[in-house]
């Protein structure tokens, strides 16, 4: 065990290629059997790609929706703040930060899943030179069998791409690793929108802030009307008014100007 | 020679490299034995940083299997344990 770790990882990549290549008695056998093979693994190296890439864009997408939820409370706690309720902004600043932590933290794994994509990308185009110098190679050593030496090149050639097939068959795992990990983090992200701690995007359910706010602006709304009805009536039937409540209404103008800026604030 | 790090390709180095690798790998090896996080970090940087400064890579219609093998850079403590201890992952 006094191997370092470079030759301990090399005599393992290798035992794995010799396995296989003791299978068969005529060398010749492993060489077209090997090359179906690395056909059959190149198919399932683009696809592991094209997968990584399926997930890195849902995660996108999941990034995107986070953001939008951040701008979002950020908007709510301004609105908040010039109702005059600021236990409601400071409640939407809270949720708001909350998210942003995790649109950061989400974001340097993103990154990270980006470079293992663009590696792979790299990896496998590489190994499909490596299965086309293969096959040409396979011919080679098929033509001039007769000589001994063939044996010692099939091994060589054999072992040459079981080892590029173990690397890129690694990488796929460890960014198929990536994105399930990715995915995880997103989907709990959901059942957090689900359960209303975070607002749904879509705005089929309304969060509490929102229902709040939309509350203060319709009572604005309707202050407004009473106020719009009172001075219909102060015009024609003002004798009524008077006799009706005996009290004035006038003190009420400073807080129809601010049912205003609900309503408008409502809007928005 | 020709050296493999996983992820990357192969690169051929001189013979004489060896010395020096051999040195670095040695403190790789002590690192992940004793399961310490930053020694098996620097490690791994400096062995991986001298195989890239001192090889070239190997033309990829070559098809030559490698001396050595490297995990991957940025593999973690537990990962190139698992490489080590079974051939487990290392795909067929």
């Amino acid at each position: 065990m006094a191997d370092g770790v470079m030759k301990r990882m090399s005599l393992i990549f290798k035992s794995k290629a010799n396995k296989a290549l003791d299978k068969y008695e005529d060398p010749r056998e492993t060489l077209d059997y090997s090359y179906q093979k690395q056909m059959e693994l190149l198919q399932k190296v683009r696809r592991g790609v094209a997968d990584v890439a399926t997930s890195r864009k849902r995660v996108e997408l999941q990034m995107k929706k986070l953001q939008q939820e951040s701008d979002k409370l950020e908007g709510q706690a301004r609105k908040a703040l010039e109702l005059g309720r600021e236990d409601l902004a400071r409640e939407a600043l809270t949720r708001r930060a909350n998210i942003v932590t995790q649109i950061t933290d989400l974001n340097s794994q993103y990154e990270s899943l980006q470079g293992q994509e663009e590696n792979l990308v790299r990896q496998s185009k590489q190994l499909e030179s490596k299965v086309e110098a293969f096959r040409t190679q396979k011919e080679t050593i098929k033509a001039t069998y007769t000589a001994a030496q063939a044996q010692a090149q099939i091994g060589e050639a054999f072992s040459g791409i079981s080892e590029e097939m173990g690397d890129v068959g690694m990488a796929i795992q460890r960014a198929q690793d990536k994105t399930a990990q990715l995915q995880a983090r997103a989907s709990a992200v959901d059942e957090l929108m689900a359960s209303g701690a975070l607002d749904d995007p879509t705005g089929l359910s309304k969060d509490d802030i929102t229902r709040q706010l939309e509350s203060l602006s319709s009572g604005g709304a309707v202050d407004d009307q009473l106020a719009q009805m009172k001075q219909e009536l102060s015009g024609g039937e003002k004798k009524a008014l008077e006799s009706g409540s005996g009290t004035s209404y006038a003190g009420k103008t400073d807080e129809i100007s601010d049912a205003d800026v609900l309503k408008d604030g409502g809007a928005a | 020679m020709i050296v493999r790090i996983l992820g990357e390709g192969q690169l051929v180095l001189d013979k004489e490299a060896l010395v020096e690798l051999n040195k670095l790998d040695n403190e790789l090896m002590a690192a992940v034995e004793a399961g310490q996080q930053e020694p098996f970090e620097s490690a791994m940087e400096a062995l991986l940083g001298k195989v890239r400064e001192l090889g070239t890579p190997l033309p990829v219609e070559e098809l030559k299997p490698s001396d050595f093998i490297l995990p991957a850079a940025h593999s973690s403590l537990d990962e190139v344990r698992d490489l080590l201890s079974s051939d487990g992952l290392i795909p067929g």
